[in-house]
């Protein structure tokens, strides 16, 4: 005899008993501390900051020490934790041309004022695994200390009228993406906010695929650059700003084809990015796709993905997409009882018909399959060019 | 009988280079007005500037409504722009796959305007989307087949069909027959020519084709660089051109 | 770590209530909102959850339900959510409930007057599967401009002689706009017309709330000759013996022997009571 299913409350438990267990692994081996995630996985604590939205290291590694490694549901952790802070205010704009460098590279010029600082990085190791546990590194102290000032690669550009100015003066107040919806079109600064928070591995694909032919920027890396950076805040009590404390900052500047048309001499164009801690491939991914999506403003035919803003900002948050696509794990009964009653009509009917009289091989589908009947009608029959007037270079 | 439709001194330019400039006419229900010109000679930035596609440097385009208002067509809201397009006017393309849904049925989109329009009757969808097959000469057992199964000329005609069925005031032709078949071509022209006498319409028709105006148009406007060089009734303009580049463009007509 | 109560601050709560009398005023239209992320997933009801949290006060009793079920994991989850960060009653008897949080069903019971249900939606926008652009959407709702759902239905009768669409079937609001009620079966959309309960309707990851105030006019797109109907059983519920409520099929053993059952649990057990008494 068929008794309804109860018991979900029990089995929740029970499953938050085993993953409990399964977090904490074999009891014998020590557990983790926040402190070895800090020191020794501050790559990925960076990252979990990063796409968190929320700079603070502790947080970060306790996010990934309860997700197990899962950098994703670290990131949710951090957000859904990040809801709950009361807000004070803004920061000052961070002055990253002030930033105690760490690390500075160019691609552009073989040796730029302030020199090429390699810093710790990667990039010149051979990805050999190393079986023996690492030495104990000494540092050999550097001959001179670094230069006071790095003056910027692309304001050495900038003095000679080179590459495009921004205009900072007329650009409207940012609106903030974690307290209010996106709306399209959006602005620049509303897109390097989206892309900031965004996937990097999403991002580095969107990126590569500039490289690739989707929207080629030819870009160059102008300067890439880590290290600390002082956080000020004006407080309405005192009047003046204060420092509050300093981060690590990875900013990089792309130097793009050049353009020019309309009055404006040819110049080079901008890409920009930037991450916290040490993040230099999300910070030139987000670079290289912020220039994709300038294709509007720089009068560039929009041909491909990487430069679709609608594409790219709605599929760039990871905590959504994991959301969205995990969702179809829950329950879908209910859906899944009125397709099968609509499909055993159909299947019903379709038993019942003769086979059609008709000679000719065109097929009555309409449709790329009977499965999804409402495959997309979205070629618009009007040719409107909605808000662009079709700038057709060809007059007839 | 009070005009339709009232261009005044219609400029449209590209940064510096000319599209069109200083274009004036009226056009009248019922009244086929053909711009004839080569690549390059203004015809179809004249024609999107006065659809509404592009706006205005300057001058002015002004439409009557079907209540009997004057509607500042340079001037239109995105929203106003489409509810005129949707109600009022129609435009067919020069690329019937631009003014088409490729992937729906030859039916859907023939009853689609008439939906939009509140039509609620499955069956007499049905019908009238079949009697407009007919009346184009598209064969109506055809009615559920996407028009990517269809050749460029029945395209065309579908696209003939899908605009006029909710009998517009006023329909732009952007070379309708343009990269056609010349067989194929003479049928559609036939059949536009029909469709134009039986409901009355107004129409603007960019062509290069001089053959096509004196077939369709009482008046023709001739464009050269971006100017109306001649404008007039098509009999005289082409029996009896007076511009020189008219005299050019008729010439070579009969040479051919 | 104490919470605030219902989880959200004191600010987001009003930023969703200027929101939801805006959705109130305009029914049928998707309000823009400020979205938070939440504890749960984005996908699993957050919207609902926000919604929720911005109405709920201490005297209230709350129903969560899933499929119809009030034992689902997923209403078990957001029931212990709203346990934790509230201490409001909750209860299974939708007669009980002063507001219910639900996902993909209407409660077979009827609502009255003094009850709020709230709609969990993964996709608030009609025409997303037609037209995947936003910003040509927005433009289609102004202008009331629906005609590529009437294609799509067109479509639908054309190729299989019945509309296709069996669960978050279109409806026109007031008239007005062009609604998803939320992936319900469409056995489901008479109760939206005309009930004298609120409905609110709240799309975390998209970020929109919309409701459709009590007595308000609510109909199932269709054709005049090809009407709107629902779905019918020829079976009856096999634990209550209801013919006329939403039936899930149970496969129970492993020859595929079915049975029936009512999808809403409180209302199946609450007629076997009857029964017995």
């Amino acid at each position: 005899m068929y008794v309804a299913v109860k018991g979900g409350e029990q089995a929740i438990a029970r499953s938050l008993e085993l993953l409990a267990q399964a977090r904490r692994g074999d009891t014998a081996v020590p557990e983790l501390e926040l402190a070895q995630i800090r020191q020794q996985l501050r790559l990925g604590v960076a990252r979990v900051m990063q796409e968190g939205s929320l700079y603070d290291e502790d947080l970060a590694a306790l996010a990934i020490r309860q997700a197990a490694g899962d950098m994703l549901e670290a990131i949710f952790l951090l957000r859904a934790y990040r809801t709950t802070l009361p807000r004070f205010g803004y920061t000052l704009p961070l002055q990253t041309s002030a930033m105690r460098v760490r690390r500075r590279v160019s691609g552009t010029f073989k040796d730029v004022p302030g020199g090429q600082v390699l810093g710790p990085t990667y990039d010149y190791t051979q990805r050999l695994l190393e079986f023996d546990a690492a030495p104990a590194a000494s540092v050999t102290p550097a001959d001179a200390p670094l230069p006071a000032d790095m003056p910027r690669v692309l304001d050495l550009l900038d003095a000679q009228a080179l590459i495009e100015r921004i205009d900072a003066g007329n650009d409207p107040e940012p609106v903030d993406l974690t307290r209010e919806p996106l709306t399209f079109p959006a602005d620049r600064a509303t897109r390097l906010q989206n892309l900031s928070r965004g996937d990097e591995g999403f991002l580095l694909g969107m990126a590569y695929s500039t490289q690739r032919g989707y929207a080629e920027s030819h870009p160059f890396a102008g300067e890439i650059r880590m290290g600390e950076v002082d956080v000020c805040i004006c407080p309405e009590e005192l009047g003046f700003a204060i420092e509050i404390g300093s981060i690590v900052l990875t900013e990089c500047q792309m130097i793009n084809q050049f353009r020019g048309g309309n009055g404006v001499p040819p110049q080079f164009t901008r890409g920009y990015g930037l991450a916290m801690g040490e993040g230099e491939r999300k910070a030139m991914a987000v670079a290289l796709v912020d220039r994709a999506l300038r294709c509007e403003e720089l009068a560039e035919p929009n041909v491909a993905p990487a430069q679709n803003q609608e594409f790219v900002l709605s599929h760039s948050d990871n905590v959504e997409a994991s959301g969205f696509v995990q969702h179809l794990k829950l329950p879908h009964y209910v859906d899944f009882q009125a397709e099968l009653s609509l499909l055993r009509t159909l299947a019903a009917q379709h038993a019942a018909t003769p086979p059609p009289a008709r000679q000719d091989e065109v097929g009555r589908r309409c449709h790329g399959s009977a499965a999804a009947p409402s495959q997309a009608c979205s070629t618009p029959p009007q040719p409107s060019p909605a808000k662009q007037e079709r700038e057709s270079t060809q007059v007839q | 009988m009070s005009a339709l439709l009232q261009v005044r001194g219609v400029s449209r330019l590209y940064g510096s280079r000319i599209g069109c400039e200083d274009v004036s006419f009226d056009l009248h229900p019922g009244e086929l007005l053909c711009i004839v010109g080569e690549s390059g000679s203004g015809k179809s930035t004249l024609l999107n500037t006065v659809a509404a596609q592009l706006a205005p440097s300057s001058g002015s385009v002004q439409y009557r409504q079907r209540h009997g208002g004057w509607l500042d067509v340079g001037g239109l809201s995105e929203a106003d722009r489409r509810r005129l397009a949707r109600e009022e006017w129609g435009f067919v393309t020069q690329n019937p796959r631009d003014g088409l849904r490729l992937n729906v049925s030859a039916g859907a989109n023939v009853a689609e305007r008439l939906m939009a329009l509140g039509q609620r009757n499955y069956r007499q969808l049905r019908d009238i989307a079949r009697g407009w097959l007919e009346r184009v000469e598209i064969d109506p057992t055809r009615i559920d087949d996407a028009p990517t199964s269809f050749s460029g000329g029945m395209q065309q005609r579908l696209q003939i069909a899908r605009t006029l069925v909710t009998q517009p005031r006023l329909v732009f032709m952007d070379e309708p027959t343009a990269g056609l078949d010349v067989s194929v071509q003479a049928r559609i022209l036939d059949l536009l020519r029909r469709l134009v006498n039986e409901l009355g319409l107004a129409a603007v028709m960019v062509t290069h084709d001089l053959a096509v105006a004196r077939l369709l148009a009482a008046r023709t406007m001739v464009m050269q660089g971006g100017r109306v060089v001649e404008t007039g009734l098509t009999d005289q303009i082409l029996d009896d051109p007076q511009h020189p580049y008219t005299q050019l463009l008729v010439s070579s007509v009969l040479t051919t | 770590m104490a919470y605030n109560f219902a989880f959200l601050d004191e600010d987001t709560k009003r930023m969703l209530r200027r929101a939801l009398l805006k959705a109130v005023a305009i029914p049928g239209y998707q309000v823009p909102f400020g979205s938070r992320e939440m504890p749960l997933p984005y996908g699993w009801g957050t919207g609902g959850i926000q919604v929720t949290a911005a109405l709920l006060g201490p005297d209230d009793v709350l129903k969560v339900i899933d499929q119809g079920a009030d034992d689902t994991t997923n209403a078990v989850n957001i029931r212990r959510f709203f346990s934790r960060v509230a201490g409001v009653a909750t209860t299974e008897h939708t007669a009980d409930a002063t507001l219910i949080q639900t996902r993909h069903r209407i409660p077979e019971t009827s609502l009255r007057e003094d009850q709020i249900l709230v709609f969990q939606v993964p996709e608030p926008e009609p025409l997303r599967t037609l037209e995947p652009r936003e910003a040509e959407t927005r433009t289609l709702h102004a202008l009331a401009d629906y005609g590529l759902m009437h294609v799509k239905l067109y479509e639908d009768i054309a190729q299989y002689g019945h509309i296709a669409t069996s669960y978050d079937y279109p409806v026109l609001v007031d008239g007005r706009f062009l609604t998803s009620p939320s992936p319900i079966p469409k056995f489901d959309n008479p109760k939206l017309d005309r009930s004298p309960a609120l409905m609110l309707f709240g799309a975390g990851r998209e970020k929109r709330l919309y409701a459709i105030p009590p007595y308000t006019r609510v109909e199932s797109l269709a054709f005049d000759d090809h009407p709107f109907e629902i779905q019918r059983w020829e079976q009856q519920c096999e634990l209550c013996g209801s013919g006329d409520s939403y039936l899930d099929e149970v496969v129970v053993d492993d020859r595929g022997t079915r049975m029936f059952v009512c999808s809403d649990t409180d209302f199946c057990s609450g007629r076997r009571m009857e029964a017995q008494a």
